[in-house]
This record gives structure tokens, sequence and C-alpha cells, in this order.
């Protein structure tokens, strides 16, 4: 494996790690009295001011703290963001240093630093332009301070590695000397961005910020906050989706040693608050529970699954993208296929189980003595903005009255974004317990029964061609459950769900179908079961892609076609979906045979799709054995990003997306039976291992010109690739995943 | 109060006997290194040495750890993350979110010391830790470089190198 990264003279300390976490905490001034780690912080290096603007803080000791307003969840953002800000600020990047700002700063300041949310792969594509904006503008103003001291035109100073520079005098300063005026100055109207070829920091393969402390232990997740005082709470929620608690027997368990209170969470959830989490949790086992599990008790996976078939043939569909007629074409077609495929629920099993910590105030004088007056969080979170308006909602108050500390995140995935229901917990717990903060921590098993499921959805394609071996018509007719109705209803569009198309657009630069159908109908049958839906990473275009690339290969085979050169007929009105295809079938040798690998003959598949606003490509070999069983060898990827600010950390996100998505294709699925998921924890619900992931090459080409997202868009084609390999080595076609319901029969 | 003899020093908890080895590192000794992820070892996340043998501490009860057992968590793989693992995990910046490293790091160490030249095969067979990031290429790839079976990365000349040293030494001052 070749791989460079980039320790070039650089990087970082740490950086929300818990010292430099509470000083920042302690530095906004909101903590309560009595936390003396904080107050210590506050006299001593938490330091914050010089602030040259929202974005950068240079110190009189010349460390430059940059601020990131989006979540680091694994993806690398806060080293590429970092590196954005850096390049236009021209500072010294072994000083950098990185943090969060607040969402009740944010909130305070009017939004200063935009959107938290850090989900659809937009960290760094949303916000970058204002981002190198907020390091130009503090590179002008240093510089502008630099040249009134010297009293010269700042056209005639540079700045350079946070050295300014006159030239015609040779005077030089930094920017730590400059800071302080620097700040008073008014920040210029105009900000001209470098030009991307003329980047140095960005682009290159930097070694990320916030490793080293994720090597010794050090890195403090939201599992590992801890609190002067803090106590411990385990919660269950009803097994089955929309029950409520009907009643529990405190009694058995309050003389348990540690535990100190035994509580109702909202109308579903008991909750045991106690010394230590884990005598909260043994209390919580044996604590008896008396359900109203409701009318979804009686749901089983078998009516989910027919309620979805119903939807391919229901005569109301929301259109996603059409062209010409389809149906007609269809209808009189002499060549047609048609094929069904499913795709299940899926829980995102983050590494870290959903918790925060939460601090109930009251207030001690005057009229509302006794009352809430406010409420502190601290969360693993990919919104904290969304986690402020949680915890306000649940606290009773107004969201400024309250603060919402980010930690770092045991992986995200997309559950910690949209829907915060562990910090509404969290808030109902610490009401009960006021002045005293509580940590809640989920088990595993809460994890994985009472998540925000990747949808559960069905597609039936059918196409067909003319005599001569011209595709004519295409229908893709998605049924299944619609994420916006699940989680964000106010953006559901005339009764249809925008997202269900991710990957199957004609326009609109996000989320785009790759080929060109004379007759082409996109539709979909909403059919949402009782299990709740979420963003889950890739979203809508994981199945959709799947859907669309392995049918592609079906009609391939069914017109005698190779599936590249078909792919290609199809694809030239889309140059860039191409061209991330053809440099991955060409690195893996597409069109020579592949050589066999421990006696084991290999075959290929390919894959391609547009989403997240990137191009991305792959082209999987695996072997199946006389005996079935499946090995992934190698995939080689390709990905068109518009821009690669951190090349090292895309290749990463490249190598991950194939871990997650065969997770999802070999083994993902939640099933419900009697209203309640399945599976409780990685021995039902298994993940990729070391030993079954494939060798990744990947290959980066960034065109230009736009700006596409890196976390996602690769999961997409991680299982139509390998599924149209299986196909290639066994002749069988696996329409419903997971694979691990499919017994493989080599050809 | 029990003790237990972690990362060299004698420890003294009042966990109830069952209650496992992983919750009495977090919860009664601070050593927050180790994580929860299952519960059942199934993760390894929570992975710890008992006299050198890598154990999923979360389905190990603490009174089944004998008097004079040494165990080890991830704050003691080192005394200042020199581990050559650890070094190969920062030089070739393996984690993603991080928190299986942990444990995928003791399990590691412990493949080491066992066989300090592990094949692909042993490598598979032992690092059986979830990684829902998708770190595995990099681990197997610093697994390697720290074993000193594997160049330094492509690229990395004598300058580099000299580079990646100065961020090690950068790190230990700054924490």
């Amino acid at each position: 494996m070749k791989r460079v990264v980039q320790h070039h003279g650089a990087v970082c300390a740490v950086q929300i790690n818990r010292r430099e976490f509470l000083a920042s905490s302690a530095a906004v001034g909101s903590l309560v009295v009595g936390f003396p780690l904080m107050a210590a912080a506050q006299n001593g290096q938490g330091a914050q001011a010089p602030e040259i603007n929202a974005w950068v803080v240079v110190q009189p000791d010349e460390k430059i703290i940059l601020r990131i307003a989006r979540s680091e969840m694994g993806q690398g953002t806060l080293t590429g963001l970092a590196q954005l800000v850096a390049e236009e600020l021209q500072c010294d990047w072994t000083r950098v240093t990185a943090e969060y700002p607040t969402p009740g700063n944010n909130l305070k300041r009017n939004r200063v630093w935009g959107n938290f949310s850090t989900g659809g792969s937009r960290g760094i594509r949303d916000s970058q332009e204002y981002v190198r904006k907020g390091g130009a503008a503090a590179r002008m103003v240093l510089v502008q301070a630099a040249a009134n001291e010297w009293a010269v035109p700042p056209s005639e100073c540079s700045a350079e590695q946070g050295v300014i520079s006159h030239r015609a005098s040779g005077r030089r300063t930094t920017y730590g000397k400059v800071a302080a005026a620097a700040a008073q100055l008014t920040p210029p109207a105009d900000v001209p961005l470098k030009d991307p070829k003329d980047w140095k920091l960005a682009g290159q393969p930097l070694a990320r910020l916030d490793t080293v402390d994720k090597t010794t232990g050090k890195q403090i997740y939201g599992m590992d906050l801890s609190l002067p005082g803090m106590l411990h709470a385990a919660i269950r929620d009803c097994p089955v989706f929309g029950g409520k608690v009907l009643r529990f027997d405190a009694a058995a368990i309050t003389n348990r040693r540690g535990v100190i209170k035994v509580l109702k969470v909202g109308d579903s959830a008991v909750a045991v608050i106690a010394d230590t989490w884990w005598r909260a949790k043994t209390a919580l086992d044996v604590l008896p529970i008396t359900w109203d599990e409701g009318p979804n008790a009686t749901v089983q996976q078998a009516q989910i699954d027919a309620f979805l078939t119903a939807g391919l043939s229901a005569t109301e569909a929301a259109v996603g993208n059409s062209n010409g007629n389809a149906r007609e074409v269809l209808a009189n077609a002499a060549k047609r296929i048609e094929a069904v495929y499913a795709y299940p629920h899926q829980n995102h099993a983050t590494m870290e189980p959903m918790n925060a910590t939460a601090l109930i105030t009251l207030a001690s004088t005057g009229a509302s003595a006794g009352t809430v007056t406010r409420c502190e969080v601290w969360t693993p979170t990919q919104n904290g903005e969304a986690a402020l308006a949680a915890a306000a909602e649940a606290a009773g108050l107004s969201p400024s009255q309250c603060e919402v500390y980010k930690l770092h995140l045991g992986g995200g995935f997309g559950r910690r974004g949209a829907v915060h229901d562990w910090v509404r917990q969290a808030v109902l717990i610490a009401r009960e317990m006021p002045g005293v903060p509580v940590k809640l921590l989920w088990t595993r098993e809460e994890d994985m029964t009472h998540g925000r499921y990747h949808p559960i959805t069905q597609c039936k394609l059918q196409a067909s061609w003319d005599d001569q071996g011209q595709v004519n018509a295409l229908h893709m007719r998605l049924s299944g459950q619609s994420i916006l109705a699940s989680v964000a209803p106010q953006n559901m569009r005339d009764g249809k769900d925008p997202t269900a198309f991710q990957g199957l657009n004609a326009g609109g630069g996000e989320a785009m179908i790759g080929y060109s159908v004379p007759h082409l109908l996109i539709d979909h049958a909403i059919r949402n079961p009782h299990v709740p839906a979420g963003f889950w990473r890739g979203v809508n275009l994981n199945q959709n892609t799947i859907y669309l690339e392995c049918f592609i290969d079906e009609m391939a085979h069914a017109m005698q076609q190779d599936p590249l050169v078909l792919r290609r007929s199809l694809m030239q009105k889309h140059p860039k979906h191409l061209a991330v295809l053809e440099a991955a079938a060409q690195r893996a040798g597409w069109g020579r045979p592949a050589p066999d690998v421990g006696g084991q003959k290999v075959f290929r598949g390919l894959a391609q799709t547009h989403g997240f606003g990137s191009y991305v490509a792959a082209c999987a070999e695996v072997s199946v054995s006389s005996d079935g069983v499946l090995k992934v060898h190698r995939i080689v990827a390709a990905t068109d990003p518009g821009h690669a600010v951190n090349p090292q950390q895309i290749e990463a996100q490249i190598e991950g997306s194939f871990v997650y998505g065969l997770s999802a294709a070999l083994y993902g699925a939640c099933t419900v039976k009697d209203g309640r998921i399945e599976q409780t924890n990685f021995d039902t619900y298994p993940s990729m291992r070391l030993a079954e992931a494939p060798q990744v090459e990947s290959i980066i080409m960034p065109s230009g010109g736009f700006w596409g997202g890196v976390g996602e868009p690769t999961i997409a084609v991680a299982a139509p690739a390998v599924l149209n390999a299986i196909f290639a080595a066994t002749g069988q076609r696996i329409r419903e995943l997971p694979l691990s319901r499919h017994s493989l029969k080599r050809a | 109060m029990a003790q237990l003899l972690v990362n060299g020093v004698l420890r003294q908890h009042d966990a109830e006997p069952e209650t496992p080895l992983l919750w009495v590192l977090r919860e009664q000794l601070a050593l927050t290194g180790t994580k929860y992820g299952c519960g059942v070892a199934q993760c390894g996340a929570c992975t710890v040495h008992l006299d050198g043998v890598p154990v999923r501490s979360c389905v190990l009860p603490v009174s089944s750890v004998q008097a004079g057992q040494k165990i080890t968590t991830i704050e003691a793989l080192s005394p200042n993350g020199s581990h050559p693992l650890q070094k190969a995990w920062v030089q070739l910046d393996v984690p993603q979110c991080g928190f299986c490293q942990s444990g995928m790091l003791m399990a590691a160490a412990a493949l080491l010391k066992e066989k300090p030249q592990p094949s692909d095969a042993d490598i598979d067979a032992t690092i059986t830790n979830i990684c829902r990031c998708g770190t595995f290429n990099r681990v197997r790839a610093a697994i390697k470089q720290a074993a000193g079976m594997a160049p330094p990365p492509a690229g990395a000349g004598a300058g580099q190198a000299a580079a990646q040293h100065a961020v090690i030494h950068l790190h230990r001052s700054s924490t």
C-alpha cells in the first residue's frame, strides 16, 4: 500500500482534549461555579484573545487557534477545514490548533459560524468559501496592523508562515505581535481568495490534527466525560416503537447499592440513576417494567415486506425523474427485462453508543427561585445547534438559556445528526436531579433497538431495447420508506420526498443519474412502516445505486454486451460520471482476465454513481470458493470531488466506505418481530472485520470547478460492484440484501 | 476494598465482585481509554492485557483477576506514546473516529509480542476487533510497519522522517 501522510513540519497539538475543552468552556463564561478545573483554566492558559475574527485567534506566543464549527467524527473534517483557513491565513501550520465554538455562542453571535450540521458530506463543501474568507480576512487585518505600525501601505507588505514583512525596508514582525492591534481593526469588505492551483497547505496530504490522543487513550469521547459530582443513568425505552410505560416497581431495586433514583422518562422510557453506570445498568436489568406496547406490537417483518411489495405496482407514486414515455415504450417492447430488488432496515451502529451528560440549574434567588434557569449538555453530536434545540425543548427553556458542549464522537454516520432523542432523554433525567450533572449512556442493546434506521425499500426495474441493441426505456419504481416523512416532514414537497431520488436526479449537481435513456421514469410509492427512519451514511444513494447499477449489469448480460461497453454507450452525455468509471476500470485491468489469487479464479464487477456532489466508481475483484465462500480481494475506487483538500484523508474515507458499505451488504439487516427490532448486538448484527476487508486502491481525480463531499458517496458503489462481481463469478443475481441470506454457488 | 495491579500500580476499588473489569477500570480507576462498545466480547474495544495476554474486559468479572496478575491498559502501552505501534499509527494516520483504536492497539501489541513478524494470516486471525469507520487497511499496514516489515510510506525521505519525529516530540511536549 502506497500512502504518503505528510507530517511536514506540522501540526497540531491536540484539539478537543479535555483540558482544552474545559478551557474553552470556561472562556464561554457560562459554567456553574463549583467546577474547579474550569475555574483554573479560566485563570490560566485558556486565554482566547486576541480574536482576529470568529474563525481565527492569534495568541501572543504565536499559537493559532482555528475555530471549526462542524463536528469531527472520524471523517477528517476538522483537519481539512483547518487547512483551508490556514491556507488563506498563511500562518505557521505547526502552531495551529483547532477548537469548537459552542452552539450557544453561535446563537449569541448571530450565527457567525454558520451551520453546525455535519452530515450529507457537507462539512467542507458547504463551508469552504466562508472559512477560507475567514482566514483571508484575518490575514488582511494582521498585515494592515503591521502596516499601520510601520506607517506604510499594506500593499507593500506580505505575510508568510505567520511572519509579516515590508519589502522596501526589510522590517519584519509576527502575527502574535500585531494580533492585539489587528483585533481592533474593521474587517475588510472585499476578501479575495486564492486560486486553488496556488494552494500550498490545502490539497496536501497533511497528517490529521487529532490522531495522537487516539493512540494513547487520552482522547475524551462523550462516554468518557467526568464532571465533579456527576451521577450516571441507564435507560430502557419501550422495545416496541410507539409503546409506553404502563408501570414499574421501583421498590424492587431502590435498595440496591448505588441506586439513587428510578424514574419515568417521557411516556415511553424508564431510567435508573446511580453512582456508577454499571450499578445503574444492572439495577435496570432487574427492574420489573410493564409496557403498553400499543398497536405496533403485532407487526411482523413479512407484513412490512408485503406492504412495500404492494407499492411496486401502486398507481400513485411521486415522480422524481422522467422523460419521454417509458410506460408505453416498455408495454410495447419486444426485448425487455424486469427485476425486483430489496434493501432492509439497518442500524448505524456507531462504536460509541448514544450518550449525553446534562446539568439543570435552578434559580437560587429572587421571585423565580427554584425554577429551572439553565440547561447545559455535553454530548457527541453531528449538529450542535440541533442538540441545543433538543435540550431547550426538553428543559422547557429558550435556547439562549441553554448550552451544548460538543464532545468527540465515537462515530456518527448520521445517527447523531437530525434527531437528538438521547439528548432529550438526558435532559429529562437531569431535570429530576437539579444541580447535579447526570451522564446518560445507552447500552449497545438499547442503541441497536432504538435506532433511526436506514430506510427499508424495494425497487422494481424494467428496461427495454430495440433491434439495434439501443436501450430505449427504463422504469424504476421505488417503494418504501421516506426519511423526510420520519425525520423532517416539513421538508416533504407535495407528498414527495426529494431525497428518495438521490443518484437518480436529472440535474441539480448533487446526486445525478449518469445515464441517458430516451424514455425514462423514476417514481416512488411512499410506504412508511412504524420503524423510525433516519439519515444513514450514504442515505438513499446506497440502495438507489445498488438497484440501478446491478440492473444495468443485468441489462448488459441480457443484451450480451460488456457491462463497461453498455455503460459507455449510455453515459456519453455524462462525461464526469464516465471519467471515474473509466479510471477505475482501467486501473483494475477491466477487459483482461484478473490473475488468480490463492488458486481461486477472480472476477470483476463495476459500479458508478454521483452523490453528495462527487462522482465515484468502483471495480471490485472477488472470488467464490467451491464451497461458496466469498472473498473480496481488491477494490479500485475512483473519486472526483472537484477539489481535494486532504488527499490522504479522502483515501481514508474511501477505504472506510467499503467497510461500512460492505458490512451493510454482507450482514446488515434489522428485522421486526412483534413490533420490535430483533437484532440486539454485534453477534446478531455483524460488522465486517479486518480479515474480510478488501485491499482498496484509491484514485483521486479532482477536476475542479465544483466542491463534492467524500464521506459518503463511495459507500453506494461498494455493494453493487461486489454484487456484479459475484454474478460474474457465480451467475447468481443477488437482489435482496443482505448477502448473508443467500448461499453462493460457484458457476 | 479490593486491589488490582493496574499499569504497575496497586489500585483499590469498591466494585462488586461480578462487575466486569472494564467498568472497574473506567468508573473506579478513571482509566477511560478502554472503551465500552458491546458488553458481550464481540467488538474488542475493551481489550486490555492480563499478564500480557489480550482479554475482553467487558465480560471479565473483576473477581476473576487473581492477586498479582498484571493488568495493562492503553494508558500504559508505553509511557509516552512511543510504542512502535503507536508511532506507526501516528505515521500512517490510522484512526478515524478513534473509538475502537485503544482496543485495536492492545490487540496488535499482544500479537507483536507473540509474533514479532506476523503474517497476513496471523493478523487476520488475531485482529478481530470491530471498526465501523473501516480503518482495517491502515491497521494492517501499521502493524507491518511497526514490525519493521514494511518500508516507511512512499515518498517519506530522510527529511520527512525527521519531520515525523518532530511531530511526535511536539505531541509529547504538548500533552
